[in-house]
């Protein structure tokens, strides 16, 4: 590794807030060309936010960003990002469904023009696949839509590695190999060495840590918002990795003597999520809180979502908090009652007609037990804050008449304030009787539950009762080890 | 008893990257299918005619059942490229009722004012998808307040029925081209240039992208103001092209004589395989859909069914055709 | 306390508009005329307003649910009803009550055959229901085709009838308003199809039976509109195939200009009287004052994209 050259892009003390949170604290992270740097770190440690600034999707709020010695940062977007040689993989596709791969290709280089431009982006996007994934049958007439989603991912691949007349420096690659499977990830990953080793630069982020550790040269762990430690790859291993990651093993509350709920009869629930290979199934007891844990995005919301269906279809009463609050929680129209009372308007009801003190007095009920800041339940809903937005989710299932309480991961950008106050809320409720079932992505949170399962790739991997509950092994089991 | 049980970590193959090619042929053949449906239809149609009614198959007869379709195949292109980009028109019908309305009286007296007021009708389309984007309103409502606006324009214009179509125009809709009937000619000829620009050129990527993956197109860094704009001139030039064709067939005008088309148009866009939102859209498969609707109330009269069910018919070869598009869409195993 | 009155503002603020606007058109037209006539016009004005808001409310609950949902079998459905109506009734006032329950068995049908195509093909609402009127059509041509039967003596006067200038037939669609009224933010289904509206996904997750309140608003619709079919056939002294061409854009148009939200989950019940009167009173004003038939079409177009224009930009809208 050449530490003399000057480097491609340098980060100095890039900060960014997402309203109240603070998504990157002051972050230093310098990228070399000739260098593979691998980013890791739990979920929300700001890997994300990170790329997208570097990519130019979002605006530093602090900080610089020197290239080639220059401060960049005002007016930086996705052109000059561009123009710079940057390119980005991101989770989300950024192709055009109802395109076909060449015409995908057209999209991104206009220099492709005249009379067979058609053929010549096909020939130009399957020279670029045939060089990373060997063997790929991928025709380049083929509609996106058509493609299977491992597909596609090879499509955005292999597209942001080709150029016409344009300069290519850095590839950021986001969790690029999650919808590949072993043998194609391989050959990407073989791919990226071979970049690397021509000069160029490649910014990985993964959750598997076997890959991390075998390509990159540099891995910075996040946490926080912040980057905690910058080494040589070979300097870590699998152990080391996953220390870094967590935060320290604190000094543990002292916890009630764990009595486990399990003795009893028949769990209220207990399935088996979709995807699951053997007989594993996620169960809860009567008044239990049951914690589902992994990474983000590894089917705990699908799973959720599917028990909701499943429930309603049958006529059993459920109720769920969701966790992103604007697509799956609030009615933006409405005040803050009628936002609580949409899951309990039979029971309000008199006669044929719904009555409006009794929707009143629930609201006021509620609002009270949540403690709801507000001077008047009838305002909308959009004038509370998240945090207590947040609790009128919680409100609206909590009073509804369902025993089981499904929550998507609702504490989402919720300050510590609040979340103290919910959590008691909750383990109240789960004393009288109530179940619930908590999808999480903050370790901490786990304390709280009575058992834990943790989900990776849509099954749960391994469940544990809070006494046996630890940081590391709910890490370890969410990053994909190697069998030993 | 609950003692932490890591599962067994074997390497599982996960959502797989290359298909099997079992698979894919099965996508093939579905996609193929759905391709074909159009097509299919309006063989399948043109077939039966042909059955119950041999003479329909010369030149006149050609001729006579396929003349009302070229202004129904043009209307049905302006509004497949409004719904390139996910939005549709419901004044298209009256606009092409006020385009025949103008031909029939300000193109025959004043050819110069004429020529100057389509060209405006083009521009007002291209300011209309300029507010629909820059306000972000919603289509569908905006046409339904224009077409009142075309409807009152049209009988400003043409109080009653009557006018007359200039000379040129009706001798260039009767013009006889050799072997095929003119307007075989015109259906193939305006199939073959929309696919050639929508399709197959580069201009036609970036407006199609536009509708299927608005923020992708965005952050490539072309500007979505111009594609509406762009597309919702050219359904405008198309609709012209529609009242002016339809105009020299009847060879007089009336504030109402198109208003079917709005919604013929959309039936036609839909049974040529297009969908209202994510830029699916075929040219091809329009004027086929256009073609089917037409022909589909012929057929009714070859088969000597009222023509009370003429319309009924379109329905129920619209409702046929989607069944059918469903049943090979569920046919289709869509790998994950 | 400040929010609140904004919101409150907001809430009505639709409501009042459309009335405002057809008082003051009401006002300027009498001013025209120095106040001769002042009871024919509202008694008309009610009359034909009232068919406009009859199926105003159908339209308007369909549009409730969220983009992409309108009833294109309006016109059609009301073909179709009229001439089943003045058929059944058979010009006996007997047969009134057979009349009027054919037709609301009609409305259910069409409803559940819309909901049927929608569920069933997978297809958009548009072209579900476009489909559907196509076949509406028809049959109304089949079925209607004989001589016209004029309506029954007591329904036509009905019809028609007013007590001191209040047409019967306002005073009852008033009463159906009302219903429509307490339908929308007092019932569980009113209250679901507003939360559809406005966020499917989280609707359901609320524990919003989806597909029953689409499947109940596509039939409200459909009733709706037979509704107005019958009635139309009894005001106008007998069916006719085209006597509801107008009413696809007329419900349209009153729903938008009363207020109601066009990305759904906003409804409007008031403002669509509002509307009706504005509408046709704009109508009768520009009459009074001699504008041709050419003139007062473009200007309702004017106004309703003008509507749309300054009540869109509060939230994003798309159209499908």
């Amino acid at each position: 590794m050449s530490t003399t050259q000057a480097p491609l892009v340098d980060l100095k003390g890039v900060g960014k807030r997402f309203g109240a949170v603070r998504a990157l604290d002051s972050v230093d992270l310098m990228f070399q060309a000739g260098e593979c740097l691998g980013l890791i770190g739990h979920n929300g440690a700001g890997k994300s936010t990170l790329m997208h600034i570097l990519a130019g999707t979002l605006r530093a709020d602090s900080g610089a960003l020197l290239m080639a010695g220059a401060d960049v940062r005002s007016g930086y977007s996705v052109q000059v990002a561009r123009q710079h040689g940057i390119r980005c993989v991101f989770q989300e596709l950024s192709l055009c469904p109802n395109l076909t791969v060449a015409e995908n290709t057209r999209l991104m280089c206009p220099a492709l023009r005249g009379f067979g431009w058609r053929r010549r982006a096909g020939a130009l996007i399957v020279a670029s696949l045939d060089s990373i994934f060997p063997g790929h049958g991928i025709s380049p007439s083929a509609v996106i839509a058509d493609l299977p989603i491992g597909q596609r991912q090879m499509v955005e691949i292999a597209r942001a590695f080709t150029c016409v007349d344009e300069h290519l420096a850095l590839v950021i690659l986001d969790e690029p190999t999650s919808s590949l499977d072993a043998r194609v990830a391989e050959q990407l990953l073989r791919h990226v060495r071979r970049y690397v080793e021509g000069g160029g630069c490649v910014v990985l982020i993964s959750h598997i840590l076997g890959e991390m550790l075998a390509t990159c040269d540099r891995i910075a762990v996040m946490s926080d918002g912040c980057v905690v430690e910058v080494r040589a790859a070979n300097a870590f291993t699998h152990a080391s990795l996953v220390e870094s990651m967590g935060s320290m093993a604190k000094a543990q509350a002292a916890s009630q003597v764990f009595v486990s709920k399990r003795d009893s009869q028949t769990p209220v629930v207990n399935q088996r999520p979709a995807r699951q290979r053997n007989q594993q199934t996620v169960a809860a007891w009567a008044g239990e809180i049951v914690g589902l844990a992994g990474l983000a995005g590894q089917g705990q919301s699908q799973w959720l979502v599917h028990l909701l269906r499943e429930r309603v279809a049958k006529g059993l009463p459920v109720a769920l908090v969701a966790g992103d609050r604007q697509t799956d929680g609030i009615f933006n129209l409405w005040s803050i009652a009628e936002n609580i009372t949409i899951s309990s308007l039979a029971a309000l009801k008199r006669g044929a007609l719904i009555d409006p003190a009794a929707e009143q007095s629930m609201a006021a009920q509620w609002q009270q037990r949540m403690g709801i800041r507000t001077p008047d339940m009838n305002s909308p809903i959009l004038s509370l804050s998240g945090g207590n937005q947040q609790k009128a989710l919680f409100a609206r299932a909590l009073a509804s008449d369902s025993d089981l309480i499904l929550m998507d991961d609702p504490m989402r950008g919720v300050d510590v304030g609040t979340k103290r106050e919910v959590y008691a809320i909750i383990k109240d409720e789960a004393s009288r009787g109530r179940t619930f079932i908590w999808y999480t992505t903050e370790l901490e949170e786990l304390d709280h539950c009575d058992h834990i399962y943790v989900f990776r790739d849509g099954q749960t991997v391994a469940d544990m009762a809070r006494d046996q509950l630890s940081e590391a092994q709910v890490l370890r089991s969410s990053f994909q080890e190697e069998v030993a | 008893m609950n003692a932490p049980q890591p599962m067994t970590l074997k390497p599982q193959p996960q959502a797989s990257g290359a298909v099997t090619p079992a698979a894919a042929r099965a996508v093939n053949r579905a996609r193929l299918l759905r391709n074909a449906l159009p097509a299919v239809s309006l063989i399948v149609l043109l077939a039966t005619i042909f059955i119950m009614q041999p003479r329909a198959m010369s030149y006149m007869g050609m001729n006579l059942m396929l003349n009302l379709a070229v202004p129904i195949a043009l209307a049905t292109i302006a509004q497949m490229l409004i719904i390139t980009v996910n939005d549709l028109d419901l004044s298209l019908g009256s606009f092409i009722s006020f385009v025949a309305c103008v031909a029939a009286t300000l193109l025959n007296d004043h050819p110069l004012l004429g020529c100057l007021a389509l060209v405006g009708c083009v521009a007002v389309y291209a300011l209309l998808g300029a507010l629909i984007h820059i306000r972000q309103l919603p289509a569908i409502v905006v046409t339904l307040g224009m077409s009142f606006i075309w409807v009152g324009g049209a009988v400003l214009l043409l109080p009653a029925p009557g006018g007359s179509a200039p000379q040129w125009l009706q001798a260039l809709v009767k013009i006889k081209t050799p072997l095929l009937p003119f307007a075989v000619v015109m259906c193939v000829v305006l199939a073959v240039a929309v696919h050639l620009f929508l399709m197959r050129s580069t201009w036609g990527v970036v407006l199609r992208g536009a509708g299927g993956n608005p923020l992708a197109i965005a952050k490539a860094g072309w500007s979505l103001l111009k594609i509406k704009v762009t597309l919702y001139a050219m359904a405008g030039t198309f609709g012209v092209l529609s009242g002016l064709f339809l105009v020299g067939l009847t060879t007089s005008a009336d504030a109402n004589m198109a208003l079917r088309y709005t919604l013929l148009s959309i039936a036609g866009v839909i049974l040529g395989g297009g969908e209202f939102t994510g830029g699916r859209v075929s040219p091809v498969g329009a004027v086929l859909g256009a073609l089917t609707l037409v022909l589909a109330g012929s057929l009714l009269s070859f088969i000597r069914i009222s023509p009370d069910w003429q319309i009924g018919a379109q329905g129920a070869i619209l409702i046929l055709v989607l069944a059918l598009r469903t049943a090979v869409n569920r046919l289709e195993a869509r790998p994950t | 306390m400040n929010l609140n009155l904004h919101f409150d503002r907001v809430r009505s603020k639709p409501w009042l508009w459309s009335f405002l606007a057809a008082l003051l058109v009401w006002l300027a037209t009498l001013v025209f005329t120095r106040g001769e006539g002042a009871g024919a016009l509202t008694s008309s004005a009610l009359s034909f307003s009232a068919f406009f808001v009859i199926v105003g409310v159908g339209q308007m609950f369909v549009i409730t649910t969220g983009p992409g949902n309108i009833d294109l079998s309006i016109p059609a459905n009301i073909a179709l009803s009229g001439a089943v109506g003045m058929k059944l009734m058979d010009s006996q006032n007997d047969l009134i009550v057979l009349g009027v329950a054919g037709v609301l068995g009609v409305g259910v049908l069409v409803g559940c055959a819309n909901y049927a195509l929608i569920r069933v093909l997978r297809i958009p609402p548009i072209i579900a229901t476009l489909s559907a009127s196509f076949l509406l059509q028809s049959v109304a041509i089949a079925y209607g085709r004989s001589v016209r039967i004029a309506p029954p003596e007591l329904f036509y006067q009905f019809s028609t009838g007013n007590v001191m200038g209040v047409p019967y037939l306002a005073v009852a669609v008033v009463l159906l308003t009302v219903f429509a009224g307490y339908l929308l933010s007092r019932t569980l289904y009113g209250r679901w199809a507003l939360a559809v509206g406005q966020n499917i996904r989280a609707a359901e997750l609320a524990g919003v039976r989806v597909e029953r309140v689409r499947w109940a608003t596509y039939v409200l619709s459909a009733v709706f509109a037979s509704l107005c079919g019958v009635l139309l056939a009894g005001f106008s002294g007998g069916a006719s195939l085209s006597m509801g061409d107008e009413y696809l854009l007329a419900s349209i148009a009153v729903v938008v200009i009363g207020g109601t939200s066009v990305a759904g989950g906003f409804s409007n019940v008031p403002g669509l009287w509002g509307a009706a009167l504005f509408l046709y009173l704009l109508v009768s004003m520009l009459n009074t004052f001699g504008a041709s038939a050419g003139v007062r079409l473009i200007l309702t177009g004017v106004i309703i994209i003008a509507v749309i224009a300054a009540v869109s930009g509060r939230k994003s809208l798309r159209s499908l």
